[in-house]
């Protein structure tokens, strides 16, 4: 058998690929639900407290930017760890795949609401004083002229982290959590070949190439005239 | 003499800057007061000081009638019937120059979007811009979107316009059409408040000019008497500068 023969029989297996392709897309499933309820609530509620933020109250916003602070120094997998094996002791027992939703959308969360809250700062004050001059309240001001315009400007960070931060889907793998490289691995354990984790690769491409693609035309779809 | 803007004994500190100390300013109904002064007089934040954009340290200002001072005044209500335009036009850039306009008359105003946008057509009607209702300001020229933002503030039939130096950021060759607007809305009534250097908009239109230097109102008069005969050395030495130009 040649090198190239060996290569391909390890991890281009056409038998083990055909077993196991069941499994990977039933993590593929798995792992579309994870990463959506990750990103819907992430990003809800890293806006929600942007928007909170913006509201001035010295005390919430330290605390809010204090807890910001932490979830973008803590390590995703630590904080998956941490709520895994640390909440049970406190009679609570989230699942591996709650675990990791809890810990990637807080953050999502503390990522989002930096993104959001640059986007409201860097509109201009002229903005503001022309709405508010018209009678608009704090909130209308916020809802129609502010956050519009913000939100178009956090587009493009927006979508790099957040693609960025739903791969960490794949961490739930340590807490058992049956997406697709958990189901990938377990394949790859019963079957003493990697060829699993080629399909898997395969698969994240499948799911996350797109994203990439939507992420970029938003980008130019986004983009207005000054 | 019925008063549309009453306000007395304004001060604002900016921390230890002492801005205005202590202006009076009495408009009457179609009148046209127009303020000069040189950079930091504080005719701006006195202006600003007459829709509360600008929380006075100190004094009153009463618009048709109602103390803006008051903690019982609803502020976005009274804001209403002030308009103000700004310096550098403020348009909102993700809308049309109907958005722009019909915003506050469907938020605030509590009109219908088919009402707002008959009364903001007629609005952008009266600025000349019927035509370029669905432009985003990013299409329309500098005074173009001057006059939008002349219309988004008179399409709430305002008692009074506050002009923050309406011009001074436009090319030379579009300052008449904005001016041209200004005189008009001034033909038909509006009370006003213009903090300009366009002293030949000032002898055509106002009532009277205002000469203001470090917080203080130094003299007030007639466009003639202020801008031929000041009595007094500072407004002599500003005007003569300013003529110059």
């Amino acid at each position: 058998m040649s090198n190239w023969e060996r290569f391909v029989e390890t991890f281009f297996n056409a038998k083990v690929m055909a077993k196991y392709l069941p499994d990977i897309a039933y993590g593929m499933l798995i792992t579309v639900e994870l990463a959506a309820l990750v990103i819907i609530s992430g990003l809800a509620a890293g806006l929600a407290l942007a928007l909170l933020r913006s509201l001035g109250l010295r005390p919430v916003n330290l605390l809010i930017v204090f807890v910001v602070d932490l979830f973008r120094a803590l390590p995703p997998l630590v904080i998956i760890v941490f709520i895994y094996f640390g909440l049970p002791s406190v009679d609570l027992s989230p699942s591996g795949f709650v675990s990791t939703w809890l810990s990637l959308t807080l953050v999502l969360m503390a990522f989002s609401e930096e993104i959001f809250w640059a986007g409201i700062t860097s509109i201009a004050k002229g903005q503001w004083e022309a709405a508010r001059s018209t009678g608009l309240t704090y909130g209308q001001t916020l809802m129609n002229v502010v956050l519009p315009q913000a939100l178009r400007l956090t587009i493009p960070p927006l979508t790099n982290r957040t693609i960025a931060i739903t791969k960490g889907t794949a961490l739930g793998t340590v807490v058992a959590v049956s997406e697709i490289l958990g189901m990938a691995s377990s394949a790859v354990s019963n079957s003493y070949n990697p060829s699993p984790l080629t399909l898997g690769a395969l698969a994240y491409l499948i799911l996350f190439f797109p994203m990439v693609v939507f992420g970029r035309w938003l980008e130019t779809r986004m983009a207005w005239k000054r | 003499m019925q008063l549309v803007v009453e306000a007395r004994g304004l001060h604002k500190h900016f921390g230890a800057l002492h801005v205005l100390k202590g202006v009076d300013l009495l408009l009457a109904e179609r009148e046209l007061v127009f303020v000069i002064g040189p950079s930091g007089s504080g005719k701006s934040t006195l202006l600003r000081c007459l829709n509360r954009l600008e929380e006075p340290s100190s004094g009153t200002v009463r618009v048709d009638g109602v103390d803006l001072l008051d903690p019982r005044t609803d502020i976005n209500h009274a804001r209403q019937r002030i308009g103000m335009v700004f310096q550098s036009f403020n348009l909102y850039p993700h809308m049309t120059a109907l958005g722009n306009v019909t915003l506050a008359l469907r938020k605030v105003a509590g009109k219908s979007r088919g009402e707002a946008d008959e009364l903001g057509r007629a609005a952008l009607a009266r600025v000349g811009l019927a035509d370029r209702a669905g432009h985003t300001p990013g299409q329309l020229s500098g005074g173009q979107q001057q006059r939008v933002a002349i219309a988004r503030a008179i399409a709430l039939e305002p008692r009074v316009m506050l002009f923050d130096e309406p011009t001074s950021a436009l090319d030379p060759e579009l300052v008449g059409s904005v001016l041209g607007v200004m005189l008009n809305l001034r033909e038909s009534g509006m009370a006003m408040v213009v903090v300009s250097h366009e002293m030949g908009f000032a002898r055509n239109a106002a009532d009277r000019v205002l000469f203001m230097d470090e917080g203080v109102i130094v003299e007030q008069g007639t466009p003639a008497a202020i801008f031929e005969a000041p009595a007094h050395e500072r407004t002599r030495a500003f005007v003569g500068k300013i003529q110059r130009h």
